[in-house]
């Protein structure tokens, strides 16, 4: 898609712009992952249960009405044993590092915080790492 | 009731722009990351255009006693560069990268690839939970103090 760049900046602003509500309204980070587990009970720590799970449910919903509104959104749907194997390693290795590519990345990074910044080096270095390495292994 | 409405909201404006993007989609993710082969850019304008907000967001918030529609602020408070979070994310990009999902998308996509994600939400549900009862109980009485993640370092 030529625009999709321009598509990228203003889904991007949307994102930035969704957590500087929490950040200003509610006074909370938005960071998926930890309101993720916070709304499904997983977290011992974190904001209250029905606003973590607003949150979550407001995910989907925003996702469904956005890709109405352009016709339908076009996904390619990996592997079953990709995304389990995935969802493992996103679920536990986010609750250990305190945070995703929300938390740390957008949140983080903005506020200049020397953790999440490393963070991000790191999971993007080590996101980039595997994606060579399956290429390589022909995965 | 206004907070739960707000927090609705932003997930939702969260969830569109992640559809909107291109970011829900696993194999532009993967595109994204693929900086060794077909290495497709786009995903940098989507970090860049939400670091922008939030910039602003942090500058506004520095000035501010308190937000807008809560009692205080709860913001992380952590600056220790430990090997937790290292592993955490070396750990979170091995996943990242094996499937082109981190948590916003995998959730947002519930709407839009039911299955696929419904598979990956469960085990990343069941990732969170092996950690949580693998790892030592956090300290209650600072609940109310969230780190990126949600939780609390220990002291």
């Amino acid at each position: 898609m030529p625009l999709s760049w321009l598509f990228g900046l203003l889904g991007g602003l949307m994102i930035g712009t969704a957590a500087a509500l929490m950040l200003l309204g509610l006074g909370r980070i938005a960071g998926v992952s930890g309101l993720a587990a916070r709304a499904t009970g997983l977290a011992d720590a974190g904001p209250p249960h029905t606003l973590a799970m607003a949150f979550i449910l407001g995910l989907p919903l925003g996702g469904w009405l956005m890709a109405r509104a352009m016709g339908g959104v076009s996904l390619s749907i990996p592997s079953t044993a990709t995304l389990v194997v995935g969802g493992l390693l996103v679920g536990f290795g986010t609750r250990l590092g305190s945070g995703c590519t929300s938390g740390h990345g957008v949140c983080g990074m903005s506020r200049f915080s020397r953790r999440s910044i490393l963070a991000t080096v790191i999971f993007m270095a080590s996101g980039i790492a595997t994606v060579a390495f399956m290429r390589m292994a022909g995965l | 009731m206004k907070q739960i409405s707000l927090a609705l909201l932003a997930g939702a404006l969260f969830g569109a722009g992640l559809a909107l993007s291109g970011m829900a989609d696993p194999a532009k993710v993967r595109g994204f990351l693929d900086i060794f082969g077909a290495w497709n850019p786009t995903l940098m304008f989507v970090m860049g255009g939400a670091l922008m907000p939030m910039g602003v967001a942090w500058r506004i918030q520095a000035k501010l006693r308190a937000p807008l529609a809560a009692e205080r602020f709860n913001l992380p408070d952590t600056t220790k560069l430990d090997a937790r979070l290292i592993g955490g994310a070396v750990l979170f990009g091995i996943g990242w990268g094996v499937a082109g999902l981190c948590p916003g998308p995998a959730i947002t996509d519930l709407a839009l690839a039911p299955r696929a994600a419904f598979v990956f939400v469960l085990a990343m549900l069941a990732g969170m939970a092996a950690f949580k009862f693998t790892s030592p109980r956090q300290p209650t009485a600072r609940n109310l103090t969230a780190d990126w993640g949600g939780r609390k370092d220990e002291r």
